[in-house]
């Protein structure tokens, strides 16, 4: 009992010694700490201006996580003269994978090649080549539905990439003058390089916040919106485009040719309104396109005219005064032997007007007046009038033919510069060429954009030579000149055939040939010149009047047709009075 | 003994009847304590909804865990203080026999060696010392005559050591630091003279050197160089420190909004749910947030200090005040740390951090504290 009460006692009697001041330091210094605390963290967010303050640290937040990235800007539409779409552009996204981020996900991959039309183990196959390397191209070019329902699934290291694809509706019937743009939107061929400043549009910029992982979490803002780029419209009519296009491929397809070209020219404006080449491509799928098709021949390959150049030669002689229009030149016995060479008429024509040279074509009588008009001024002739000049339409490669010049000329350079041979020009140029006839001695810039206002031109050769020239041309069309073919119902025509012999390993093959035919349309007013070529026909025609004047007949017909150029009254009459016939003495 | 003391003690005295029976106190819960628990909890869970990538995952699983913490915590409360200061010594063995265990067959992670695997269960044996150190100390020196003695103080310091060495080979130096405080913040309260917290200070200081050239880890030296000059080594070592401090200082006076960091939104802040998780907070709330946050844990302290300094046993009153500052001490180092004050030690923020274990030890603490505070001396 006693102990008991003790320890009672002395449970009583422990007392609490412990010095509660002791606790109050401590909470003090305590509270010392927590204050010093506050403040550092009272620096790092508000205290402005200071060296790694709080304005340096949401900088370095801000560096952290926001990026700058390209906003590509629509490439500007391509259209004709009407405003119907050649190329245009449409928004697609590329799926991009970071392979190193990926790779480290492999929960992920399933879904992601079920998204993506991959099968599981190619996924996998392809991240396992990939994986040191920051960027792999997962599906390139998504409509924009497809793509996103990619993205929605958030993998890490799987990102999209804007970009646009250009299409072509017109396809292959444009595709030569319209040319393709490569993978990067840029232009590759045809005007789509030639313009591609123009139509490219300015790419802007847009602020993004980005993970560590590369993936975009937000758009923060446009630093600079991107501007597209401007719209192109040629000089080019689709419909009439269309025609030609259809005309001439069928005419390559029926003399089983090699390739082909037609150009027509708006006599006023000097425009192209349409402008065809065979062989032709797609220029939305390119993957078997040989570079043989994608050549825009019209304009870059330049060849030898033939015979389509007698009349700026006989022009060049009557500049000079060598004839005239009522020049009488004897072209017996139907041949001619210069510089060891023989050039000869099909038949013996005889005693013939400049006329008649003209419209049998006559190789006699074209090089004898030749020779006396001497080499310079049929030179000189064939340079006004657009030869070994650049036409300047801009177009990447256009040729400028070759017009040789020689300190002295042998007499067969001389003949072969009379009728065509020699020298070397575009279909483009030729047509250039035969506008300076129909607007009567004035030449007119060609242009394969749409032109705003007639251009004034330049005279290059007297009127009444070149009124004289026309009237002669258009007997070719008739009843026994080269290209009656070329004749139509409802209006007069003026033009001329030519058939050049192709150059071969040796020299001038004989089984070879261009067939070409060069005219325009109405005669009293003409509105449209118009160039068809057919090379290498082999069904056994090759006669410039045989193949390539029904094509310049159709064209020609529909470029008025459409231009809403109104028959010609003495072109009925003349319909009506005459049968029209298909013979025709043919003639180089 | 002061006159305050003295008047408590005498039987049927004011002081007792100013002590009314509350419900709250017959089931022992302090009510301002819990009720700023509560508000800590709530705050926690709404940034780590964010910290941890807007994932309801991490909340539903850390809401299970304080659901378990308050439970321990009630349970804890019910303890009788005396059974406490008399079986608490087996806490401390089991404690200590396990950090020897660790050394020998733990398992580890990022090159320490912390942990007990308990059959897919892993277990980190220095959290029981986190409670068994302030308990087995304020009970050694409650039952001594205060203030301590020479021969009283060595015992403890060795009571101290021990652990703290154990911690200290796994190697977590800072788990080691922390909990050999907890131990010696109870020498200070139990009123060790200032000779001796003067000369240990001299002998911190003396051995400062050796210590830095003989003891401490390459790692360890990297922290500390790297908490001087974070730039030198961007990539590597500075790498946390520069995310956090740009996190924190990016946040400016009212933050980017809740879910809106860029830092710790974007992956760029590391373990942004667990010990920088104070980042997140500082990005997204702004200073007031970080205000708010230390105005709950000051109001918290404040409570703890009364609790210990009215306590009418020595054992309890110094047991409270250990739990209360070591508290604080996380506090402290966790901010300190991510703000880059402190080297980078791995202490969670108690309350928001994400993380079972160490919340777990948490409640059981504030459990200890409800006990202390509700359980007046038993009369005789």
């Amino acid at each position: 009992m006693a102990k008991q009460a003790t320890q009672k006692i002395r449970a009583q009697a422990v007392p609490v010694l412990v010095p509660k001041w002791r606790f109050y330091v401590t909470a003090v210094v305590l509270l010392g700490l927590v204050a010093a605390l506050a403040s550092h963290l009272i620096r790092l967010q508000i205290l402005p201006g200071e060296e790694r303050g709080f304005e340096f640290l949401q900088s370095q937040g801000a560096a952290r996580t926001l990026r700058s990235e390209p906003v590509l800007g629509y490439r500007g539409a391509i259209t004709d003269r009407n405003g119907e779409p050649l190329a245009v552009s449409t928004p697609l996204l590329s799926i991009e994978v970071n392979p190193k981020i990926l790779y480290q996900h492999p929960e992920t991959w399933a879904d992601l090649a079920t998204a993506s039309d991959y099968s599981y183990s190619e996924l996998k196959s392809k991240l396992e080549r990939y994986k040191d390397k920051l960027y792999m191209s997962l599906r390139p070019r998504l409509p924009p539905d497809e793509a996103q329902k990619i993205l929605d699934l958030k993998i890490p290291g799987v990102y999209s990439q804007q970009e646009f694809l250009r299409f072509y509706p017109s396809a292959e019937i444009s595709a030569h003058l319209v040319g393709f743009t490569d993978f990067d939107d840029h232009g590759l061929e045809g005007l789509e390089l030639a313009y591609d400043n123009h139509l490219s549009g300015e790419s802007g910029w847009r602020h993004v916040e980005k993970d560590l992982k590369q993936q975009v979490i937000r758009e923060v803002g446009l630093i600079k919106p991107a501007s597209a780029g401007k719209e192109l419209q040629l000089s080019i009519d689709l419909r009439l485009q269309y025609f030609a296009y259809k005309e001439l491929k069928a005419a390559v397809i029926e003399n089983n040719a090699r390739s082909g070209s037609a150009i027509v020219l708006d006599s006023k404006t000097g425009e192209v309104l349409a402008l065809v080449n065979q062989p032709s491509f797609n220029p939305n799928d390119r993957s078997e396109v040989e570079s043989d098709e994608i050549r825009n021949r019209a304009l870059v390959d330049p060849f030898e005219p033939g015979s389509t150049m007698k009349p700026f030669s006989i022009m060049a002689a009557m500049e000079k005064g060598v004839v005239n229009i009522n020049s009488v030149i004897d072209t017996n016995p139907g041949y001619l032997h210069v510089g060891g060479k023989t050039f000869l008429d099909p038949v013996n024509y005889g005693i013939m007007d400049l006329t008649k040279i003209i419209t049998k074509s006559s190789q006699v009588g074209t090089t004898k007046i030749a020779l006396k008009t001497g080499p310079q001024p049929i030179r000189d002739m064939y340079y006004r009038v657009g030869l070994g000049q650049s036409p300047g339409t801009g177009f990447p490669g256009e040729t400028l033919g070759q017009l040789p010049q020689y300190d002295r000329w042998p007499k067969v350079t001389i003949a072969n510069y009379g009728f065509g041979y020699g020298f070397t020009a575009s279909v483009l140029q030729l047509a250039q060429a035969y506008n300076v006839i129909a607007n009567d001695g004035i030449k007119k810039p060609v242009s394969l954009l749409k032109v705003q206002e007639e251009p004034v031109g330049e005279r290059v050769i007297s009127e009444k030579i070149a009124r004289d020239m026309k009237a002669m041309l258009a007997t070719v069309t008739k009843k026994g000149g080269t290209g009656s073919r070329a004749e139509l119902e409802n209006y007069l025509t003026a033009g001329k055939s030519g058939t050049a012999h192709l150059i071969g390993k040796n020299g001038y093959d004989d089984d070879r040939y261009r067939a070409l035919f060069a005219g325009f349309a109405p005669l009293d007013d003409p509105r449209v010149v118009v160039i068809t070529v057919i090379s290498e026909p082999k069904s056994g025609k090759y006669f410039g009047g045989e193949v390539a004047a029904p094509v310049f007949g159709k064209i020609t017909e529909a470029a008025l047709r459409i231009l809403d150029v109104p028959p010609s009254k003495s072109a009925q009459l003349h319909a009506r009075s005459e049968n029209r016939s298909d013979k025709g003495g043919f003639s180089s | 003994m002061s006159t305050a003391d003295f008047l408590r003690r005498l039987p049927g005295s004011s002081w007792d009847v100013q002590r009314q029976d509350t419900f709250w106190s017959r089931i022992h819960i302090d009510l301002p304590l819990l009720v700023l628990l509560l508000a800590l909890t709530g705050f926690g869970l709404v940034v780590l909804y964010s910290a941890g990538g807007a994932d309801i995952h991490y909340i539903k699983r850390q809401a299970v865990f304080f659901a378990v913490g308050y439970c321990v915590m009630f349970t804890i409360a019910q303890f009788n203080l005396s059974f406490l200061e008399r079986w608490c010594w087996l806490l401390y063995v089991a404690g200590v026999g396990l950090l020897a265990a660790v050394l020998v067959v733990g398992v580890g992670a990022k090159g320490a060696q912390r942990w007990l695997d308990l059959g897919g269960f892993r277990f980190q044996p220095s959290e029981i010392l986190k409670l068994a150190m302030p308990l087995t100390i304020s009970m050694y020196l409650s039952r001594r005559m205060l203030p301590p003695r020479f021969k009283h103080i060595f015992f403890t310091l060795v009571l101290v050591i021990i652990p703290s060495v154990l911690i200290l080979k796994q190697p977590d130096l800072g788990t080691s630091l922390l909990i050999a405080m907890s131990g010696l913040i109870v020498l200070f309260l139990s009123g060790l003279p200032w000779r001796y917290i003067i000369s240990a200070l001299g002998l911190v200081l003396a051995s400062a050197w050796p210590a830095w050239h003989f003891v401490l880890h390459d790692y360890q030296r990297t922290r500390i160089l790297t908490l001087l000059n974070p730039e030198a080594d961007k990539l590597g070592a500075g790498w946390n420190i520069i995310q956090s401090k740009t996190a924190i200082g990016s946040g400016g006076i009212t933050g980017k909004g809740w879910l809106n960091g860029t830092q710790s939104q974007l992956d760029f802040l590391p373990e942004s749910h667990t010990d920088f998780i104070i980042a997140v907070l500082a990005e997204e709330f702004g200073l007031e947030g970080v205000l708010c946050l230390l105005g709950l844990y000051i109001l918290v302290l404040t409570r703890g200090v009364m609790i210990a300094a009215t306590s009418q046993k020595t054992f309890g009153r110094l047991l409270a005040g250990s739990i209360t500052f070591t508290l604080f001490v996380y506090i402290f180092v966790n901010i300190g740390m991510v703000s880059g004050l402190l080297p980078v030690v791995g202490v969670p923020l108690p309350f928001v951090s994400y993380g079972g274990t160490s919340l777990l030890t948490l409640m059981m603490g504030f459990g200890l504290l409800m006990a202390v505070a509700t359980q007046r001396r038993k009369e005789p």
